[in-house]
């Protein structure tokens, strides 16, 4: 036990170490400037529009779910490429193949997604709190409301990333296996149109989904009382959302250990060596 | 080979030792034995499943059948101590781009810490590693950036980072200069006098498994064809010579005991009035090599001959 939690501080020291690179490096500022621009003119242009029959700006109300959304794109597009591509570059197998590397390797993954969230946060959130006056309608309640959703969606989505990482057979295709799904389960979790509008059972396959608890609850965390009349039901579920986010949380953290279990085994060790050996005949 | 060490278990010992890949087999019953201190080299043309079984040795890839041990263990079944003990250099590696050769090094070397301190070993600092391998000058250079072969050194520090008992090198100097192999060879000579390392290396470079290693094993047709150090494989072929001539256009090479006989039943033979061009000639090392190789390959089959196994 002694060793594991040794394996789990170097782990961590590794994670944030990784995050330090990625801050430094150009092609993760790129990705966070192209979520901060975006953001910016979806707010700038919405900027004076208001939501029928309520007292809020299309910027106070959108945030939340584009927060949500964009976390989300984090969380489960991050990792999922990352491991895939360390399984690729023997950057897994260097790690695996020194004792109790699977552990630091893990915490490493959970360390640098978790910090990760903090420029995701501030790239999106800070310009549109500053600049159009959105973020919590509710005061300090309703940040730490939001804290608590976000600390929550991160357990939950953190490890579907995880998982398709591991699973993915090619670094190429976590396109098919990480942003098609994403992409369709944003579809039916409200972020580009509102549930209601959609047939009955997509809304069903939507809130078996964590994406549409996890926009719910920032909603709730960040718009007045009223705002629930934009929602399904017309009323804030928010005790639903954090039954929702914690069941997804435990089923997939079961689902990502067993999966890694299985990586960090002799077995798939060689498909470490295989999956390099396929990039080494692409790249030549 | 070191009549001293007889009784003591061998650090590795590979009986019968079979892998094929769907319907190829690469390895078909290859037996090996290396005592503690030995530096060996498993000589064999691409292909010829050096690497996969470098792999199967190192717990990386699993076998179909035979027996393996390593240290004692058997490599399917490993824990975390006896990754400690074992140091891996692979081929290929790319990993780590983003990170410097002073970070990595000292992260791999964290996870060894315990259990080398343990074992009673002395950690080496990592300013001692990387003056080691000489990369004291690019220990906070991107490790992307470095050169060929400051990346196989890198490779190497990291491989023996745990001060391991033994050390799998495969294929270390491929794509290395002559002065970069050089280096390497010099390298790998200073850990050996050190440390008393076991290594078990791959080369497809005859020359450079006589510079290296103590014996070379020479693997072709999925099994070991030669066993011996460079001397040895040397007086073992000497009485061989070779013979080339040509027919109808087509040129040939026999390595034979007994030119004499060979060239007589050659010449009285059916194609005796097309030979042209014959040649008689002592047989060097290198053309034993191929000649060994060309043999044993053609034995397994034609689809094995071009088919890199790694």
């Amino acid at each position: 036990m002694n060793g594991t939690l040794y394996a789990i501080k170097i782990g961590a020291k590794r994670g944030w170490h990784e995050q330090v690179l990625s801050l430094k490096s150009t092609q993760d500022q790129t990705f966070y400037l192209f979520f901060a621009v975006v953001t910016l003119v979806y707010m700038y242009v919405n900027r004076n529009n208001t939501v029928d029959g309520l007292d809020l700006t299309i910027p106070q109300v959108a945030l939340p779910t584009i927060v949500a959304a964009a976390v989300t794109f984090g969380l489960i597009v991050g990792p999922a490429q990352q491991i895939a591509m360390e399984r690729e570059d023997g950057t897994v197998l260097r790690v695996l193949s020194a004792p109790r590397g699977s552990i630091a390797y893990a915490t490493g993954h959970f360390v640098l997604n978790m910090t990760s969230l903090l420029p995701m946060l501030a790239v999106i959130m800070l310009p549109s709190v500053f600049l159009f006056d959105a973020g919590s309608q509710r005061g300090w309640s309703g940040w730490a409301a939001a804290s608590g959703v976000l600390v929550l969606a991160f357990l939950a989505l953190l490890p579907v990333g995880l998982v398709i990482g591991t699973l993915v057979p090619d670094v190429r295709r976590t396109t098919t296996w990480g942003i098609l799904p994403l992409l369709f389960m944003m579809a039916v979790s409200g972020i580009f149109v509102p549930l209601s509008n959609l047939w009955g059972w997509l809304q069903a396959v939507g809130q078996g989904l964590p994406l549409y608890w996890f926009a719910h609850g920032m909603r709730f965390a960040f718009l007045p009382e009223g705002a629930a009349e934009l929602e399904l039901h017309g009323e804030w579920r928010i005790s639903m959302a954090v039954v929702a986010l914690a069941l997804w949380a435990i089923v997939a953290w079961t689902i990502a250990v067993a999966t890694m279990r299985r990586v960090g085994s002799g077995v798939s060790a060689a498909s470490v060596v295989t999956a390099r050996d396929t990039t080494a005949q692409w790249v030549r | 080979m070191n009549d001293a060490r007889v009784d003591e278990q061998p650090v590795i010992l590979v009986e019968g030792l079979v892998k094929s890949y769907g319907e190829t087999p690469v390895l078909a019953g290859v037996d090996l034995e290396v005592r503690r201190g030995e530096v060996v080299a498993l000589l064999g043309p691409n292909g010829a499943g050096k690497t996969t079984t470098i792999e199967i040795l190192e717990g990386s890839r699993q076998r179909d059948g035979g027996h393996v041990s390593i240290l004692g263990f058997d490599p399917a079944q490993v824990n975390d101590e006896w990754r400690s003990r074992v140091g891996v250099v692979m081929q290929s590696w790319r990993d780590h781009a983003r990170w410097c050769p002073q970070d990595l090094i000292g992260h791999i070397a964290s996870l060894h810490r315990p259990y080398v301190e343990a074992s009673g070993r002395r950690m080496r600092s990592v300013s001692e590693i990387l003056d080691l391998v000489g990369l004291s000058g690019q220990a906070e250079q991107r490790i992307r950036t470095l050169s060929g072969g400051q990346r196989r050194r890198l490779d190497v520090a990291i491989g023996i980072v745990g001060r391991p008992e033994l050390l799998f090198l495969d294929e270390p100097t491929a794509g290395l200069d002559p002065q970069g192999r050089r280096e390497f060879h010099e390298l790998i000579h200073a850990l050996v006098d050190d440390d008393n390392t076991t290594v078990l290396l791959t080369t497809h470079d005859l020359d450079e498994a006589g510079k290296l290693a103590d014996r070379i094993l020479i693997l072709a047709g999925g099994r070991i064809v030669a066993n011996g150090s460079e001397d040895d494989l040397a007086a073992s072929i000497a009485h061989e010579a070779q013979v080339r001539w040509s027919a109808n256009g087509v040129a040939h090479v026999h390595a034979t005991p007994n030119p004499t006989t060979f060239v007589r039943s050659l010449l009285t033979g059916p194609d005796g009035d097309v030979v042209t061009d014959l040649l008689v000639s002592r047989a060097s090392l290198e053309d034993t090599y191929i000649e060994l190789v060309t043999r044993h390959e053609a034995g397994l089959g034609p689809s094995s001959v071009f088919k890199e196994a790694s």
